[in-house]
This record gives structure tokens, C-alpha cells and sequence, in this order.
């Protein structure tokens, strides 16, 4: 779960990171008094989504007086924002943040994430601040500096402060860097993040530590802990469908094909596309049914792919584990009988009770093409997508 | 031989009272040798029942005191999960599987670590769980598409692991022992020491190993498979299709700052010496194919 730079702010104070002074604007109302509240002479209005790369579309800007943030912030609301990370279809802008600009004398670079491979969450800390980590990764990689912290010890106080040292904080600052990192740490344990990052972390001009971005993202895994934090979800962000398959517990994700899948298992659903691009065709879609799925829930999967318009095939490929054949073949005839089909659909069933799922598709009378492996399946829907263009 | 169980491995069911837990404790049970292996469960509070004619136990550690059980798996929700494998590790299983899904990541972190100097190992969490044909199935796969035969399988997924396995049977082949190491990012065994397992085991001639996008645990398999492996291995990597930073299901299959992408996997893959391929109904004949 992401959320905005603001609530990402909200939560740095909450654990004594300072932050700039600033406010957030959900609509346009906000905005004056948003601005009046800045005690300074720069003003930095920043556009609130979840994509990164703002500053380079245009969604960061830093006016010299109070007029001119006005302006900015009623410009950017509503303005469609591209960055790298949406898409050439950009996204609107429904949120803004208004807050003090500050006097840079140096940028940094914190984060913290859970390392796969030695099984414990990795500070990564950087002198080159500003720029992107992985473009820091790929031409400077020794500018990287990490440290490894143990769940049971905690951050090693000795080995924070090698690090502050190593990414050049003015001996001055260093213990509240140490500080930093320490409430760092505790807020990405106790708010069961998966990524905290400060890009940049900064040192004003006044000898200050600042982080003057913040980004969140919670492990999803981790949200049945955190019902407090469904308020920071922001409607805007999420797709019709996107919410759609999240009330159903669904994994979906939209992609540029026409062939809708519809598979259990997460590994088995990306061989599908896989094998539906091998053979000339494109996947519409992502789609999880996952385990122990109930027949509603694979008739709103089902619900979910009909509502793409480019759809011209359907494929169902269920191999059945903990997910029964003949649950699977109830969801996709309530379901079916209940939208209505549009488009071809191709069915591999194989697995726990195939025999009972076959059957109740069969004397469905709907018009399924059966397939008998993961091969002929994907042949079939390439094939009927081709034919129903 | 087969690896890590056989019809000799004696198993305790973590959370066997639950729908899940009962439901593949019932189909373990009616596998094979399973209504000899499976021989306790627990739920905390329920001890002194039992479970169709299985004895149920308050902690694992009187499971297994009681059965001499030193396997067990888990079928806990999400929020006791860890809870149930810290308290198999301090009752000094052997050996315990994980299926439950959606554990949170640092859960695990604290699990992991409790476990750096224990004697036990983990497979999974996240994961479909192990089967040796016709000896013993622990997990939720479906065990009719087993043969008893000699081609170790790993992945990290459950469908697609099943999907291998069927196309080997259906080549008329059989499977030594078939391991989903399960897709979370933080987890218990990985490719490469099943591999070193296989490596040692006689009755295992060949191994697929299935992969997908995100992390590198491919990777570091490949590179040990070429330094020590003597035995044939083929591969699979599934998610050539998928675009970079979105998790596809699994909590690990990410394609994040340019890393764990598929075709990175299959040129590493390639160049240890692995052959692959790009197509998924093909597992079972590119197998057949190196033997």
C-alpha cells in the first residue's frame, strides 16, 4: 500500500523526523489559507500522487512570493501529471502540498527496505541525494553504503554513526543523524512498512537535517494489523478496477492485450501470459483467483475482465490444488449466466474433482471451448481472439 | 532416499482444527503412507481431542513428545503464523513446513532470525509444500498427478509446480520428491539448497527447477548448480510478460529497480549451463530431452 508524500510527512513527526512546514490542499478551497500559512519567503507547492519523477513533470514548483503560489497551486490542481512512473496517460492531480522552502546546503540519501537475500531490513544511505537511488546503483555503486540491522539488536549505534560519517554529515549533525535513523528504524517496524525513503534527506543552510520528501509504502501482508490506516487511502489513485478486485481479494493487474486470463496461482497466471505472448497473442490481464476461492468470488473475477472493452477472448486455466475444479466451474457458470458472454471463452480445467468441474461446464449450455492442456488452451484463445477482431 | 520426507517421516499438523488445516490433513491422510505418518495435531486449547482418530495437543511440543513426530506443518492464519513456526522451532522439529499465505514480511524478519542457530529448517511460507510419490504428501497439492520416479522438481510456486509434475507424469516419467519453496520474499530453503539436496540424493537423476520474476534466488541456484552439480538441471521462468514494478500475486514477484526481471534469470539460467525455455507446456519434454 503506498501513500502521499503528506501522510508520509505526518507519520516522519509523529517519530521526531523533521520535516518543512506545510499543508495539504484536497481541493482548491484549501488553498489560500494553505499558502498564508507558510512562514517564509519560499513557497514549494508539490502535486500529491503516488507516482515518482514529479519534480521532472512539472509537479514541484518553488515561487518566490505569495501570489505566484497561489497560482502555481490552482495550476497544478487538476493538472494531468507525466511522469516516468504513470504512463504516457499521466494522472490527475487531486491533492497538493504547500510548504516552506528550505535553504539546501547539501542533499542526502536514506532508506530502508526488507534485503530478500540476507533476511533483514538494509538502511541504504547515500551522499548523492536528489537523483534516483537505482541511477546512483547503476554509475556510482560505491557512493552506496549499507548497513544491516538485526531485528533481535536493533540499530547498532557504532555502525550508524560509520555510516553518517561515510555519507558526509557535518560532524555537527551526526549524533541527530544517528537519531534519525534510530526512529527510522522504529517507525518501519511499528508501522509495518515495507519501504521508508528520504530523497533527499537534506543539510540546510542553518545546519538543519531535513527530510524534505517522504515515502511510505506498507506491507500488504501486514494491513489486518493497521486498521487505521484504510483513511490514508486516497480513491483517486486506485482504478475502478483495481478497487473492484481488491473488495473481492483479488490480485489484478490491467495490461495493453485482449485476451483476459483468469488462472489460480500466481506463478501459473504469468506462465499463461507468458505462453499466450509465445504464441502471438496478447494477455489482457493479470488475474489471481488465488486458493480457497468461493463460486461468487471467480464470478466477480470474471465480472472484473468483462468490464475491458478491448476484450476478444477469455482464457480460464485452472490447475486445482487447494482450488477445487468444481468450485472454479460453478463461479464461471453463475457468472457467466449472469453477464452474459461476449467474447469467446477457453477453458483448461486439471486438478482436485476435474471430473465434477467439467461436468457442471458441460451441462451448463454455455458455449466453451474445452482445451485439454496449457498448450492447445493458449492456441485456442490466440486463435478465437484473432477471429472475433 | 527422496528428499527431505518419505514414508518413514512422521508429521504433526499446526492448526488442524481450521478448514484448511482439516481439509489437507484429511487428503494427506488418504495419500499413501500418510495415515501412518500423520500422527498428531495441535491447536492451542483444544488438546485431548482428536481429529479422526488423530490426537490433538495444546503446544507442539507435547505433539511431539507424545508421537515422537519431527515434521510439522502449518496451516495457521496470517496473524499466529509466525507464532506457530517460532514454537515448531523451539520444539526442535527437524524440519516444518509453511503453507500460510500473508505473513506479514517482518514477521518472518524476526522468524528468520530466531532461527539463524537452530536445528530446524523451513520450507515456505507461501508455499504448496512437499511430496515424495507415494510415500507422503505434506501440503496442498493434488497428489493423483504424482508418480514415484526419478526427477527431483522445485519451484516457487504451487499451480505452476503442479503443472511441471503433470507434465512428467504425462511423459511417463515420475518425480523423486517435487518442493514449492513458496513465493515470499522472506522464506525457509531456496532453489539452491534443494538443488544441493538433489545433488545427494541416489534416487534422483534430474531436476526442473521453476522460477519466476523478483529477487535472485534463480540466480545464486544456477551458479551453485554450476560449480557442483553433476546431475542434469532444466528450467522455467515464468513472467516474461510481466512489466516491471507491479507484484504479480506473489509477495516476492516484483521486478524492482531493474532487477528480477525474467530474461535476466534465463541468460544467468543459460550461461551456468541450465537449459530453459520460453514455453511453459514444455517443461516435461525439454526434461525428457536431456536425459
Amino acid at each position: 500500500m503506498n501513500i502521499h508524500e503528506y501522510q508520509g510527512k505526518e507519520i516522519f513527526r509523529r517519530y521526531d523526523i523533521r520535516v518543512p512546514n506545510g499543508t495539504a490542499c484536497l481541493s482548491a478551497a484549501d488553498i489560500n489559507s494553505a499558502v498564508d500559512a507558510v512562514n517564509s519567503d519560499v513557497w514549494v507547492v508539490k502535486a500529491q500522487i503516488h507516482a515518482g519523477g514529479r519534480g521532472k513533470g512539472g509537479g514541484v514548483k518553488v515561487v518566490q512570493d505569495k501570489a505566484a503560489a497561489v497560482a502555481a497551486a490552482n495550476a497544478m490542481l487538476g493538472m494531468c501529471l507525466v511522469t516516468h512512473q504513470t504512463g504516457a496517460e499521466g494522472q490527475t492531480v487531486h491533492r497538493l502540498l504547500i510548504e516552506e522552502g528550505a535553504n539546501i546546503a547539501d542533499e542526502l540519501y536514506l532508506s530502508l527496505v526488507v534485503d530478500r537475500v540476507q533476511q533483514q531490513v538494509v538502511l541504504m544511505a547515500s551522499s548523492e541525494g536528489g537523483m534516483d537511488i537505482e541511477e546512483v546503483a547503476a554509475t556510482m555503486p560505491d557512493k552506496i553504503h549499507k548497513m544491516w540491522i538485526a531485528p533481535a539488536a536493533g540499530v547498532d549505534t557504532a555502525a550508524a554513526e560509520k555510516l553518517v560519517q561515510a555519507i558526509g554529515i557535518p560532524p555537527a549533525l551526526q549524533a541527530e543523524a544517528v537519531r534519525m535513523i534510530e526512529n527510522l528504524y522504529r517507525l518501519f517496524v511499528e508501522c509495518d512498512a515495507s519501504l521508508v525513503e528520504i530523497n533527499p534527506l537534506v543539510v540546510t543552510g542553518s545546519n538543519e537535517l531535513l527530510a524534505l520528501d517522504a515515502k511510505i509504502n506498507f506491507d500488504d501482508s501486514a494491513l489486518f494489523r493497521h486498521p487505521e490506516y484504510e483513511e490514508l487511502r486516497d480513491g483517486h489513485e486506485e482504478s475502478a478496477i483495481e478497487k473492484a478486485a481488491a473488495e473481492h481479494d483479488l490480485s489484478y493487474i490491467a495490461l495493453e492485450g485482449n485476451i483476459g486470463c483468469m488462472v489460480n496461482g500466481a506463478g501459473l497466471a504469468m506462465a499463461t501470459m507468458d505462453i499466450i505472448k509465445l504464441y502471438g497473442g496478447e494477455p489482457a490481464n493479470f488475474l489471481d483467483v488465488g486458493g480457497g476461492a468461493t463460486a461468487e468470488k471467480v464470478a466477480a473475477a470474471f465480472k472484473l475482465m468483462l468490464t475491458n472493452k478491448e476484450l476478444r477472448a477469455i482464457l480460464i486455466n485452472i490447475f486445482g490444488g487447494i482450488m477445487r475444479c468444481d468450485v472454479i466451474a460453478e463461479g464461471v457458470t453463475t457468472a457467466a449466466q449472469n453477464v452474459g458472454l461476449s467474447v469467446p471463452l477457453i477453458v483448461r480445467l486439471e486438478g482436485t474433482n476435474v471430473e465434477a468441474g467439467k461436468q457442471i461446464l458441460a451441462d451448463s449450455g454455455l458455449a466453451i471451448i474445452a482445451a485439454d492442456n496449457m498448450e492447445d488452451a493458449a492456441k485456442k484463445a490466440v486463435a478465437a481472439a484473432k477471429a472475433t477482431q | 532416499m527422496a528428499i527431505l520426507i518419505n514414508r518413514n517421516t512422521r508429521v504433526i499438523t499446526q492448526g488442524i482444527t481450521g478448514k484448511t488445516g482439516k481439509f489437507h490433513t484429511e487428503q494427506g491422510r488418504a495419500y499413501a503412507n500418510g495415515e501412518a505418518c500423520y500422527v498428531a495435531g495441535v491447536t492451542p486449547g483444544k488438546g485431548g481431542q482428536d481429529f479422526d482418530g488423530v490426537p490433538i495437543f495444546n503446544t507442539v511440543n507435547e505433539a511431539r513428545s507424545a508421537t515422537g513426530a519431527t515434521v510439522s506443518v502449518i496451516y495457521v492464519p496470517p496473524p499466529f503464523a509466525a507464532a506457530a513456526i517460532e514454537e515448531a522451532v523451539n520444539a526442535e522439529l527437524e524440519f516444518v513446513v509453511c503453507i500460510t499465505e500473508g505473513i506479514p514480511v517482518q514477521d518472518m524478519v524476526r522468524v528468520r532470525d530466531m532461527m539463524r542457530d537452530s536445528k530446524t529448517t523451513l520450507l515456505g511460507p507461501n508455499c504448496p509444500g512437499i511430496i515424495t510419490p507415494e510415500e507422503l504428501k505434506i501440503g496442498i497439492m493434488p497428489g493423483y498427478i504424482h508418480r514415484k520416479g526419478d526427477i527431483g522438481i522445485v519451484s516457487r510456486s504451487g499451480t505452476l509446480t503442479y503443472e511441471a509434475v503433470h507434465q512428467v507424469t504425462q511423459l511417463g516419467m515420475g518425480q523423486s520428491t517435487c518442493v514449492g519453496i513458496g513465493g515470499d520474499p522472506v522464506n525457509g530453503l531456496k532453489h539452491k539448497d534443494i538443488l544441493a539436496m538433489f545433488e545427494q540424493d541416489d534416487e534422483t537423476r534430474a531436476v526442473i527447477l521453476v522460477g519466476e520474476i523478483g529477487g535472485s534466488d534463480e540466480e545464486e541456484a544456477a551458479e551453485w548448480a554450476r560449480d557442483n552439480m553433476s546431475k542434469p538441471v532444466v528450467g522455467f521462468i515464468a513472467g516474461i510478460s510481466a512489466p516491471p514494478g507491479k507484484r504479480m500475486g506473489h509477495a516476492g514477484a516484483i521486478i524492482s529497480g531493474g532487477k528480477g526481471a525474467a530474461v535476466d534469470k534465463i541468460a544467468t539460467l543459460e550461461a551456468c549451463g541450465i537449459q530453459t525455455t520460453k514455453n511453459p507446456a514444455e517443461i516435461g519434454s525439454l526434461l525428457k530431452s536431456v536425459l
